[in-house]
């Protein structure tokens, strides 16, 4: 049986509203036959991750569509490209590629889509999709907000296929935008963890961790998280779980709103399998994510995904004052509008002030901007877990107040207080 | 020997390599060389160029599509991928280097009983087409 196409996904694949829009409609259709789809839906929005440089075969396919006389469909938003527009002089990459990096860049404007240049679009007042919202979001970590914390519905876009959507308004009608993949699959009961570990952020992207690598792309339940987490600490652990495995959907029980209980989390099913996740496992995860021993330390990373205006918030209390250690390059990513939000407040010149070097439109751990060789602490899963094999960095992994004190003592300062629990 | 899913169409021949463990191929593979360069993952160092590649399914980043078009662009990529469960983000890869520069390279899921008798080593045919897909033992 194939595809089931409207009227108006009929023409734009013959041609009738451009190349750019025949070329879209080609590819949605041949991905709904691969994914067994009914039919195609309409989504209301689009994230498009295709605007991050990868070489030629990236740039081919935009101008292709830029030269087909497309143009988005839906509002749509722009994630981190290969460079900083606000501050050129971090990239330390050849010219050749960032010449490529920013062609792309300005054909995906080209193309109608809001240069908002973020990992984390959800932090834009204006572009959070509701409670049950179809979208077509790309970038794994904006997925599994998107699916989880939000409540919206998007399966797992990728580079391309998130263009095509926002010119079509069309996505496949299969995956995450139906009812019968988003029923918990694979239950974890996180308990036993002593006070300190339970009340830090840094639980969050190790709880991710061990929930990616056990999870595949099965949606997991969470039973035991704290009831006062944050959307910043959920963030961290889709991230996280986005990255160890190919997590696109978690429910945390009382916390994200598919999981009023455990039940309606599992869709009144038993689940595949149940795990419990103790103190062991997330001191386990942590060294996963650690690949350097000792206390040498030559830079400290935050932001991945973009920091928030409430974790610039803690930044500025963890620095206490302070100033970053001479002998390390602090970065934190985040996006322009947060950044500009972060200003307004007051709180950007003491953080500059205090030798934090800001990174916007792109991310630390995407195009080089920090020196290879290096030894980089961090308090994000999905940083620590990529930067070994992007950048040639070896990762220490820790919480917040560990990543600023090692920053400002010049090396890698553990809290063995927190682990202990 | 056994029937699939076709998730991308193309024809092609070459030497099997089973991944243990789903990699990623944004941050897994470098599309230059070829080569597994997850730090994390059991078989990093081995390359995949021509290798007909199996993995049990795929993982992480939606930046893995765009890697793998720019490897069929420069002939680093596999010759083919067998996959464990369906994986939208590998196909469309392969989908769109087929659209841009015509060279395809087939993407088919088996189920778990075929899937487990793939070996490192074995000599595969891939075949993929809109009817079906088909993974055949070379002499």
């Amino acid at each position: 049986m194939d595809v089931r196409l409207d009227d108006r996904d009929r023409e734009l694949l013959d041609g009738a509203h451009g190349e750019a829009g025949s070329l879209a409609m080609r590819i949605l259709v041949r991905m709904a036959r691969a994914q067994g789809a009914a039919g195609l839906r309409d989504v209301t929005r689009a994230h498009i991750d295709g605007c991050l440089y990868h070489g030629r075969a990236g740039l081919d396919f935009a101008r292709r569509m830029v030269d087909g006389g497309g143009r988005v469909a839906v509002p749509t938003t722009l994630n981190v490209a290969s460079l900083d527009l606000l501050h050129p002089e971090r990239y330390r990459g050849d010219p050749e590629t960032a010449r490529h990096a920013r062609s792309l860049m300005d054909a995906y404007v080209e193309l109608g889509c809001r240069p908002t240049w973020t990992c984390a679009p959800y932090q834009l007042p204006e572009a959070r999709p509701a409670l049950g919202e179809h979208v077509a979001w790309a970038e794994s970590n904006a997925i599994v907000f998107a699916n989880s914390v939000l409540g919206a519905r998007t399966d797992r876009y990728g580079d391309f296929l998130d263009i095509c959507a926002a010119i079509t308004g069309r996505v496949p009608e299969a995956g995450l935008h139906l009812d019968e993949h988003r029923r918990g699959e694979i239950m974890f009961r996180v308990e036993g963890i002593g006070s300190g570990l339970l009340g830090d952020p840094v639980l969050y992207p190790l709880v991710g961790h061990v929930v990616g690598r056990a999870s595949g792309s099965r949606v997991p339940v969470l039973v035991g998280l704290p009831g006062d987490a944050s959307e910043d600490d959920l963030k961290a652990l889709g991230a996280a779980a986005a990255s160890s495995g190919s997590v696109a959907l978690f429910h945390a029980v009382g916390l994200t709103p598919e999981a009023p209980t455990l039940d309606e989390a599992l869709g009144g099913r038993p689940p595949l399998r149940e795990e419990t996740i103790g103190p062991e496992r997330l001191r386990a995860a942590r060294e996963e994510l650690t690949t350097s021993r000792g206390e040498r330390l030559t830079g400290v990373s935050l932001g991945t995904p973009h920091f928030s205006v409430e974790e610039f918030r803690g930044l500025l209390e963890a620095l206490e004052g302070g100033r970053i250690h001479p002998d390390v390059e602090c970065y934190v990513s985040t996006g322009r509008d947060v950044l500009a939000e972060v200003e307004s407040r007051g709180w950007l010149a003491p953080i500059e002030a205090a030798g934090v070097r800001i990174v916007t439109d792109t991310c630390t751990y995407v195009t080089p901007i920090m020196p290879p060789g290096g030894v980089v602490m961090t308090n994000s899963g999905k940083w620590a877990y990529y930067a070994p094999g992007n950048l040639g960095i070896a990762t220490v992994f820790g919480s917040l107040e560990e990543c600023v004190r090692s920053a400002l003592a010049g090396r890698v300062t553990v809290d063995e207080e927190l682990w202990r629990g | 020997m056994a029937e699939g899913r076709a998730l991308a169409s193309g024809m092609a021949e070459g030497v099997l390599l089973v991944l243990r463990e789903p990699l990623s191929f944004w941050g897994g593979m470098d599309p230059v060389t070829g080569e597994v360069v997850d730090a994390h993952h059991p078989q990093r160092g081995e390359v995949l160029s021509g290798r007909v590649v199996a993995m049990p399914s795929g993982r992480g980043s939606s930046s893995a599509s765009s890697v793998l078009a720019e490897a069929i662009r420069t002939g680093t990529a596999p010759a083919a991928l067998v996959l464990g469960e369906p994986d939208p983000i590998v196909a469309l890869g392969s989908v769109v280097a087929s659209e841009l520069y015509g060279s395809a390279c087939p993407v088919v899921v088996l189920d778990d009983a075929a899937y487990d008798l793939l070996r490192t080593g074995d000599r595969l045919r891939v075949t993929a087409d809109e009817h079906g897909a088909r993974v055949d033992m070379l002499a």
